[in-house]
């Protein structure tokens, strides 16, 4: 079933009105959702119309369907991927055997910890962002920040009503909690850690919807091979949306290169301190925090060697990224790894199982991924003809999760000592002085076809309208 | 499911993506439901000898990258490896670069790119509307969505066969067209229907005009069109013998349809048929040409050629079985045989029915295969074939047997499946038989 009903409390392609105690069960929580919603949603935009990307149905032809919507009315509900008949499993110990449709038993606590794991980043970042409507450089970043939000709180419905469905009195539960977390709440913080760090300006958020949705997109390509088939095609259909998260990212970086390099070139200079009174972000600032949201989200895929992980792999919860195209055995069970560590103040690599190491394995396509974007960011100096390049730190750096955790080590991957790293840190992470020129930028600037001066237009608009499109109408 | 058209006058509408635009989400690829869509480290791709147009990808995509067509030569389709090495797309080709690109496209490709640039350069766009055959289908006809994922087209022969005779091409084009003389233009369907099919014959004087069997010609017809430009050519396929219609002197025959209505059988006069078929002996035509250099009939002794065709699809059919008529006296091809389909809607329709019903029936195995016969069931060209199942599947294992399939864009489908069904049948393997055939230059798809 591909179609999507949305004249229903709670919109879905999975029959919620043939099971009446679970809509029941989501209709009640639906309310706290509006609640925390309104609480800690986007700030000041209850009355906008924003031009919104909504599914009808969940195949190639419905899904993307745009037109003005209200963020609150936007239909948050419940899509799957359509069921593959006959999905058998293809890896881990349980390869080839038919696709649970049912959580077994004995899996039940780890899924569940998965579930709630990828469910608690979903309205974390929408609290992050709560705030960035307020300063935003054109209608366009404008609309594409609340196309953000409401399909992070679109990916919340999706874990929410797993935990729901399948997971009894204890998934009620977890997905209350879910709304009673926050993000940097001292008492009550988000799960992971990059979650509860402040998205306090624009280039906080682009950075962080590059690298930190591509986590998403690793983390949901792996939850999309699982066994348990509502996992996966759930996963799958948020992936599609998750790739929206990414481009804003990708395309908001680049566009900030891309004007930096304008103006570098205008005034003849790479004088930090003339860029900035110009009023565009210099590109050694750009780096540090690059390098800052690169480390944090590389700490999301948790421990180098991790019991879990492997557990999560033979078990059939979990797969690789692209399990279905890798030409192995798909049980790993005498295959090793490197990972990295550090012995005598030097680093090096030792083997490890395999399966042992799969958040590694996860790690290192992640980082292949983010490498070759970073690359694509390095064109826009290229053309312009500006001799600086940007990179990515190296894996150990400034780590806080894993072997490598406290372990102080420059960008290029060379340890240091703790008094190397107090001294130099500030060239290798955004300072406080970096934030506070950043934040004196952030003005919001919302004539359609206008952009603040610190970020070029994009390319083309949303769903082929021109640029000046009034993507975000105030009421 | 909206679709687009790919290939249409010999151009390939190619999809790309644009790697400046791309941010390598990976959603496109998991979305093309038939695998069309491949990456690499660097680049996201689209196999252009996979895509089939359905657009299912392009709403997903987040950026807009994979919205981006390039025309190409249908046969020179940029390729993954060069596409993985782009850091942006290549420029679009010019009107003038396709052309000369597309001179070495496959027989009706290479015409109409022709004709579809020259029309680009006075301006009056390119595409379907600007050229077409003779025939019933008006001009939109050549525009065929590609909706199959079975792409029948792709099993065309781009080569000609190894003994057929070297083809001349492009002697005259837009710019110097032949000036030719009508010396014959008769009804060859029954008298008094509405789709009367008209065969013309053009004399080139002492205009050199050499064509062989299966090449075409284009027809400028006089006066402007609507917005005041010149008319473009229209293309034809010869339906006489290498040595002209009246062997020993310089001329051609045409087999041309009067177009009365559209596709949707909307009444719209054909500008280029209606003209053809008024001629009158002793006028003038402009002609450029000759196109095509790979739908050419085999010429060694024990070559067998299989024609299937529909109404003035039966052109070339007709040149080989002239040329064929001609040299069996010589007794040069006691073993090659001929073997043709013929589908039309009615047999008052079908063109040349009457001489070829008079052809020698162990000169030629005739069949036909009539769709509004009243009171019979519809009939096309594969239902035909399927029944000659057997026989076909006998030919089919002789690696001297030839296909030719011409007419209406809407039977190559059915025609390349049923002759896969046939071979399948018949216990061969379908993809080495299919495969062969168009290497070796064996079977030959020209629909419009």
């Amino acid at each position: 079933m591909s179609t999507i009903d949305y004249s229903v409390k709670i919109p879905n392609n999975v029959d919620l009105s043939g099971d009446r105690t679970l809509q029941r069960a989501l209709e009640s929580w639906q309310p706290n959702f509006i609640k925390w919603w309104d609480d800690v949603g986007p700030e000041g935009s209850t009355h906008y119309d924003v031009y919104l990307r909504t599914a009808v149905s969940v195949d190639p032809q419905g899904w993307a369907q745009f037109g003005y919507v209200k963020m609150r009315d936007y239909r948050w509900g419940i899509f799957l991927n359509p069921a593959e008949q006959d999905r058998t499993i293809h890896f881990g110990d349980h390869k080839g055997e038919k696709a649970w449709q049912e959580v077994p038993g004995e899996h039940r606590a780890n899924l569940r910890r998965i579930i709630v794991t990828q469910g608690d980043t979903e309205p974390a970042s929408v609290e992050q962002q709560r705030h960035l409507g307020l300063t935003a450089p054109s209608l366009y970043d404008l609309r594409n920040l609340f196309q953000v939000n409401v399909e992070e709180g679109r990916h919340l419905w999706a874990m929410v009503y797993l935990l729901h469905k399948y997971f009894g009195r204890d998934g009620r539960e977890e997905a209350e909690a879910l709304l009673e977390r926050q993000s940097g709440d001292e008492n009550n913080p988000r799960i992971l850690g990059a979650f509860n760090e402040k998205t306090p300006d624009w280039l906080s958020f682009f950075m962080f919807t590059y690298f930190t949705d591509r986590d998403g997109k690793f983390q949901l390509a792996a939850l999309a091979e699982s066994a348990f088939d509502p996992l996966a095609r759930t996963t799958r259909f948020m992936l599609t949306e998750e790739a929206h998260h990414m481009f804003v990212g990708e395309s908001g970086v680049s566009r900030v290169l891309q004007r930096t390099c304008q103006v570098m070139n205008e005034l003849g200079t790479d004088d930090v301190n003339k860029l900035r009174a110009a009023g565009v972000i210099d590109l050694p600032t750009m780096q540090r925090y690059l390098n800052f949201h690169y480390s944090v989200t590389i700490d999301l895929f948790g421990a180098d060697q991790s019991s879990n992980a492997a557990t999560f792999y033979s078990s059939g919860l979990k797969g690789r990224y692209e399990e279905g195209k890798r030409a192995d055995d798909h049980a790993l069970h005498d295959q090793s790894y490197k990972v990295l560590e550090v012995v005598d103040g030097k680093l090096q690599e030792k083997d490890v199982p395999m399966l042992n190491a799969l958040n590694e394995v996860l790690r290192d396509d992640y980082i292949k991924d983010s490498n070759a974007g970073v690359a694509r960011w390095n064109k826009v100096m290229e053309k312009a003809g500006i001799d600086f390049r940007l990179s990515v730190p190296h894996k150990a750096f400034n780590r806080q999760i894993g072997a490598l955790a406290g372990v102080r080590m420059s960008p290029d991957g060379r340890p240091v000592t703790e008094q190397e790293w107090e001294s130099r840190k500030n060239e290798w992470l955004p300072t406080d002085g970096d934030r506070s020129f950043v934040a004196s930028l952030m003005k919001q600037c919302l004539a359609p076809g206008k952009f603040a001066g610190w970020i070029a237009p994009p390319v083309m608009g949303i769903n082929r309208q021109p640029v000046d499109f009034d993507y975000v109408k105030f009421q | 499911m909206t679709t687009t058209t790919l290939i249409a006058n010999g151009i390939l509408n190619q999809h790309l993506i644009d790697p400046e635009i791309c941010i390598r989400c990976n959603t496109c690829e998991a979305t093309c439901p038939i695998d069309a869509i491949t990456h690499d480290d660097t680049n996201y791709v689209v196999m252009a000898d996979k895509c089939n147009g359905c657009m299912d990808c392009i709403s997903p995509c987040p950026t807009g990258a994979i919205d981006n067509w390039r025309k190409v030569p249908a046969a020179e389709p940029y390729p993954i490896d060069a596409q993985y090495g782009w850091d942006e797309l290549p420029p679009a080709l010019s009107a003038e670069q396709l052309a000369a690109a597309a001179s070495d496209v496959q027989d009706l490709s290479q015409a109409q790119a022709v004709i579809a640039a020259a029309a680009e350069s006075t301006g009056s766009g390119t595409g379907s509307s600007t050229s077409t055959r003779a025939s019933a289908s008006s001009a939109s006809s050549v525009e065929q969505s590609v909706q199959e994922s079975f792409r029948a087209a792709s099993f065309g022969a781009t080569v000609p066969p190894w003994s057929a005779a070297h083809a001349y091409t492009n002697l005259h084009g837009p710019k110097n067209p032949v000036t030719a003389t009508v010396v014959g233009n008769i009804n060859c369907t029954e008298a008094g229907f509405d789709n009367e099919t008209h065969h013309i014959v053009l004399d080139f004087g002492s205009m050199p005009f050499p064509v062989l069997e299966g090449q075409s010609v284009g027809i400028i017809p006089p006066g402007t069109d609507a917005t005041g430009r010149p008319h473009v050519a229209r293309q034809y396929s010869i339906a006489s013998a290498r040595n002209g219609e009246r062997p020993g002197y310089n001329n051609a025959a045409l087999t041309v349809k009067r177009v009365t209505a559209d596709h949707e059988g909307r009444p719209v006069r054909g500008v280029a048929s209606n003209y053809l078929c008024d001629l009158k002996v002793g006028d003038t035509v402009q002609v450029i040409g000759p196109f095509g250099h790979s739908f050419l009939m085999p010429n060694h002794p024990r070559s067998h050629i299989v024609m299937i065709c529909t109404g003035t699809g039966s052109a070339p059919m007709r040149a080989m079985t002239e040329w064929r008529r001609r040299l069996r006296k010589s007794g040069k091809f006691d073993g090659g045989k001929l073997m043709l389909f013929f589908g039309a809607r009615t047999p008052q329709e079908l063109p040349y029915f009457g001489p070829l019903q008079s052809l020698p029936k162990d000169f030629i195995d005739n069949n036909f295969a009539f769709s509004r016969v009243p009171g019979q069931p519809r009939r096309y060209v594969q239902d035909a074939m399927r029944e000659r199942a057997a026989d076909l599947a006998a030919l089919l294992r002789d690696e001297n047997t030839h296909i030719f399939v011409c007419g209406l864009k809407s039977m190559e489908e059915g025609v390349v499946l049923a002759l896969r069904d046939v071979i399948v049948q018949a216990g061969m393997d379908w993809d080495g038989v299919a495969a062969r055939l168009k290497q070796q230059g064996r079977l030959h798809l020209e629909t419009y």
